[in-house]
Order: C-alpha cells, then structure tokens, then sequence
C-alpha cells in the first residue's frame, strides 16, 4: 500500500528552486493496476521516483506498507527498493555482459541466500515470464520484447510489493508492446500491484485507474471503465 | 561471503570483458614486480651460495691477517703475519683449540711425467682440517708428525689431478713441485669455485715444508685461522691473542694494531649487509615503480567508474548499496593488481633463471617464498590503496542520475 501525505518536491537549480512536486496526496491499495500519465516535465517521473525510493520528498511522508520511509538513510532506502520495489525502465537496462538468468539473480545478491535459491527463485521468474529457454542468452542475443521480459523477471524475481514499470512500451512496437501489457495484465490477477508510468493513452486505457498529473499536481483520478479484475 | 563472491565474479568478469585494457593498465604493477623479483632471486642465489661456501668456516673461527693500506702497498713497504706471531698463538694464548696457519709458498709450477700444471701451494698444519674444514676424499690429510719431520708429502685438490692426468686414485705417485719432489698423500674433497676461482685447484705442503723451501724469499704471504675451545669465550680470547700478537710483533703502547683478528664469518656479515643495502635501494625503487602502477590504476578505475555510470544506477536501483558497489570496485582494481603482480612474480623469476644462467659459474637463482608472498600482497593492497577513489566515487552516485546517463 503506497500512502503519500503532502509531497512536495523542490530541487535548487543555481539560485532558483523549481517546484518538480506541488502537493501530492495519493493513495494505491493493493492489488491497484495504476497509470501515472502526463506530459513531459510534468513531475510524474519525479512522483515515479519518490514512489520508487529512489529520491525523497523534500516535504511530506510517504508511506510503503504502513512505514514511513521519509526520513529513511541512503542504504536503507537501498534496501526498501530491493524488497518492496520492482523497476522496469524504458530502455530495459540489463546488464549487457551478463546473462538474462544473471540479470534476474542480481537482485537476490543483495540478500542473504545461497546462490541455489538465488538460482531456483530466477529461473522460476524467467518462467513465469515465458522465457525458460533463453535462460544463457545475453541481452544482445534477445529481441526488444524478451529483454523487457527479461526485465520484469528481474523486476518480479524479489518478490515485490509494488511493480513500478517506467513507460515500459516506449521502445517496443505496438504488437510487442500488447504482449509486455497483457503480462502486467496477468501479473495484476495474480495479484501483483502494478504502477505504469506513461505518457501514451492506449497504454495507460490497460489499467484500471489513471492519474493524470500536469505541473506538479495530481489533475484527474480516474477509474477506468475497463476494469477487468 | 554470499556478496563478496559475488562481487568477486562480477569484478572478474569486467577484467575479462576488457582484458587488454586490464593487462595495460596493470603493466606498471607487472614490471615494477617482475624487476623486484628477478633482481632478488639472482642476489639471493648469490647470497646463498656464499653462505653455503662458508658454512665450513664455524662461528668459533678466528682469523690473524696483517693490514696493509693501500698506500703503504704501493710504495712497496709490505706488511706481512711472522712466524714468530704464529708461534706467540700457538703457545702463549690460552683458550686456543687449533691453529692452522697458511703459509702461501711461490715455488712454481707442478710437474707429473712431463705434463705441468701451476696449483696453488699452499703450506698449512693438520689444524686446517677442523679450522678451514679441509678434508680428503681419498688417502689423509697432513699430520702433526708430517709437519714435524719436514716430511716432502702434498694432499692435492681435484684440479691439479686431472690437469697432471694422474690416476684417479694417486696415492703414492710422485710429483714435483719447484724443484722438490713430493709423494700425493691424499685428494682434498672437490669444492668448487667462490666467485669463479676454483678452490680444487690446490697443493697443499706442511707447513715446515713450505716455510724451509720458501726461506730464500724474504716474507711469504701468511694468515693464520684459529679455532677457540669456547664459543662464549670468543671475546676474551681474541682481546688476549690481540694482545700477545701486539708484543711479539714489537707494537709499543699508543702505536696502531698492523694487524686484525676477524671473525671467520665476517665475510659473509659484509656481503649479508651489502645483499641487504641492495634490497633496501631496490625496495625503494620498486616502491616508485608501484606507486606509478597505482596511479594508473587509480586513472583507469576512474575512467571505468564514468563509463558504467548506467550500470552502477541500475545496481543502486535493484538494491545495491554503497558499500556493495564500493566492495566491488575495490575488488577489482585489488584483483587487476594482484594479477599483475602474480605475472610479474612468474616472469621476473624467468629472468632471473636466465640472468643466472647466462652468466657463466653463476648460482642458480632463487626467490625465498616469503619474498614472493610478500610481493603478491604488496601489488594487491597497492590495488586496494588506489582503488579506494573510483570506488568511492561509483559508490556515491547519486542513482537517479546515474540512470539518466547517457
């Protein structure tokens, strides 16, 4: 559960303060399938960041799981990301010198557990996936589309509370982007909460609520009509 | 361990992603300790062989030798041991086991049915068994009563029986040496060469023998070893034998010793220090040579940190914290390091078995194991040392920044 109370976000630009954040209020049940859309500069990717623990609110308290996670050091934020926090970017960013069975187990490296159960725990998300037999490829022997999978394997691999996928169709064509959508569709019946960053529409109509975002404020919050779940 | 192996792997892998680079960068760590090494391993092996050389010379060894300065030597004015000082050792100072004097005697080549060979003649007293540790392979040494009867005998070295061509076993054979004949007695056991001199190419004549036959000469060249019964007693002994040497060779009060008693083994101190001196000069420059192999490590470390910015923000993202990202950049430039240092150890102990064997009646070299365990330490703490910059530099990238890097 994503709670966040009076978020503001300012970041100092030589003399002058620029306001990325106004006065965010926002609350993601579990089990949400949520689009963050707006146009660039709008202060979504900054609201995708403090959500994704990558940055901190200047004001306000965000809340992951009932802890405030405002006031947090460095490494612990480290640590939340690797727990509660599954990132999928645009560009996939896998590391290219390492296999996709390799990419998925990095995350489990930052726990304690024996390379056996790093391994068992990755391949099963490759599979789940659907790319059990592309387990010692490298990124560059993959298409656009199982990189991305690869990248959600490496995402769901850690087993996280919230799957935080920035415009996760950006690079890939329209049919591949359907396949990566219908994934994050199958994920959220799982039960899986699911957060799409975006600014195209057709993606954001997958999810079954749409928040709209426009010069640091939140301007619309939408249940969709087409609310499969 | 679970992340340090990991981390391990990973820094591995990014040496072998760019393995030329890897080897450039490490080259200054590899020369600096293939030079170490290969300087070390021929001076040890020298140092061991002088060492090995001396060994039969015993801490309880005294040696009485005249002092001649340089400029005394050239205006001719020769400061020789006299009998009578080896006389005074013998009978007036107490605490002395044996005495071997060497009397060194010019008389000339040695003759064996017509073939010549020109050994050194040495005259010495059965005391130079225990006190030189001479010994006979065949036959026996010089004895107390050869000495006494002036009897025409000589133990000779290996040299000087296989440049005569006598038989292997030559007891009993007769040679000349000047113009005297003398019986073989014994063959002293094969020593090899100190510095290139063959120490089997000698005769050796009792002491009596060689002083009468030398008589003509003025002074012949002397020095006196001597053992002490008591080790702890060394000190006394050689106060007292300096002391008496002073009176019998009519030193006065006030007036300067012309002669010195050394220890036997202050040879081998002298050389230890001067081995030591070079290790010393050559540490300091190996010092030089991996602090420059660190900085370039340190350079390129840096340079990698900048171009695996994405890489380390797409870590910080999955959970990687600063010091999992700091371990790993130590790792590495530890490993690239100690890599070069493990190919400097194998190649600089190549060299010096080639520079030992290139010089003729060199020792062979050899790299004491802690040597090499202390140069493959020193790389990879020099690695951690330079290190500690780029890493900490990846480790405190800021990772929202660090993804939008292009």
């Amino acid at each position: 559960m994503i709670e966040l109370k009076g978020i503001v976000k300012r970041y100092e630009l030589g003399a002058e303060t620029v306001l990325a954040l106004a006065h965010i209020d926002l609350l993601i049940e579990r089990n949400e399938y949520v689009a963050l859309i707006g146009p660039s500069g709008s202060g979504k990717s900054t609201l995708m960041n403090i959500i994704g623990c990558l940055d901190s609110p200047s004001e306000g308290e965000y809340l992951l799981n009932g802890r405030n996670t405002s006031d947090l050091s460095e490494d612990e934020l480290a640590t939340v990301r690797n727990r509660e926090i599954g990132f999928i970017f645009q560009s996939f960013f896998l590391l290219p010198r390492q296999t996709a069975l390799q990419n998925v187990m990095q995350p489990l490296v930052y726990r304690r557990m024996t390379p056996a159960e790093r391994r068992e725990r990755a391949v099963d998300a490759l599979a789940q996936v659907g790319l059990a037999d592309r387990l010692d490829h490298r990124p560059n022997q993959l298409s656009g589309g199982q990189r991305q999978r690869v990248a959600i394997a490496r995402a769901l691999v850690g087993k996280p509370s919230i799957l935080l996928a920035d415009e996760p169709t950006g690079n890939l064509d329209s049919r591949t982007s359907a396949d990566i959508m219908a994934l994050f569709d199958a994920l959220h019946q799982q039960g899986q909460t699911v957060v799409i960053v975006t600014h195209e529409p057709d993606i954001a109509a997958y999810c079954q609520r749409t928040i709209r975002v426009r010069d640091g404020h939140i301007v619309e919050d939408l249940r969709n009509a087409r609310a499969t779940a | 361990m679970n992340v340090l192996g990991e981390a391990f792997r990973a820094a591995l892998a990014s040496l072998n992603a760019h393995r030329l680079r890897s080897f450039l960068t490490t080259l200054g760590i590899l020369i600096g300790t293939m030079a170490v090494i290969a300087v070390v391993s021929v001076l040890q092996g020298f140092s061991d062989s002088i060492s090995d050389q001396f060994a039969d010379l015993g801490s309880n060894t005294l040696t009485l030798e005249a002092i001649n300065e340089q400029e005394n030597f050239r205006r001719g004015r020769v400061n020789r041991i006299q009998f009578e000082d080896i006389e005074a050792l013998r009978y007036r100072v107490s605490g002395i086991d044996s005495v071997a004097p060497i009397i060194a005697a010019p008389l000339g080549s040695t003759n064996y049915r017509g073939r010549s060979a020109t050994p050194q003649i040495l005259g010495t007293t059965e005391g130079s068994q225990d006190v030189l540790g001479l010994e006979t392979s065949i036959g026996r040494f010089l004895t107390a009563s050869d000495d006494q009867n002036g009897r025409r005998v000589a133990v000779i070295g290996t040299d000087v029986r296989d440049e005569l061509k006598l038989p292997n076993n030559p007891v009993g054979e007769f040679i000349t040496v000047g113009n005297e004949w003398f019986r073989v007695i014994g063959i002293l056991e094969k020593r090899g060469e100190i510095f290139g001199f063959s120490q089997d190419n000698r005769v050796l004549i009792p002491f009596n023998v060689a002083r009468s036959l030398t008589g003509t000469f003025e002074r012949p060249y002397m020095e006196v070893s001597f053992t002490i019964t008591n080790l702890e007693e060394l000190e006394q002994v050689r106060e007292r034998a300096l002391r008496t040497i002073r009176n019998s060779r009519g030193i006065r009060p006030g007036q300067e010793d012309d002669f010195t008693i050394k220890a036997a083994d202050s040879f081998v101190k002298q050389f230890n220090q001067i081995t030591a001196t070079a290790t010393a000069v050559l540490a300091g420059i190996v010092g030089i040579s991996l602090l420059v192999g660190g900085i370039g490590i340190m350079n390129i470390m840096l340079v990698s940190v900048t171009e695996r910015t994405r890489e380390i923000g797409i870590l910080k993202a999955l959970g990687a914290r600063r010091r999992d990202i700091l371990v790993q950049f130590l790792l590495e430039a530890a490993l690239l390091s100690l890599l070069g240092g493990l190919i400097g150890i194998v190649l600089g102990l190549l060299a010096g078995m080639g520079i030992a064997s290139l010089i003729p009646n060199f020792p062979p070299a050899h790299v004491p194991l802690w040597v090499m365990a202390a140069a493959a330490g020193f790389s990879a703490i020099v690695g951690v040392v330079f290190g500690i910059a780029p890493a900490s530099k990846a480790a405190a990238l800021d990772p929202i920044e660090a993804l939008r890097y292009e």
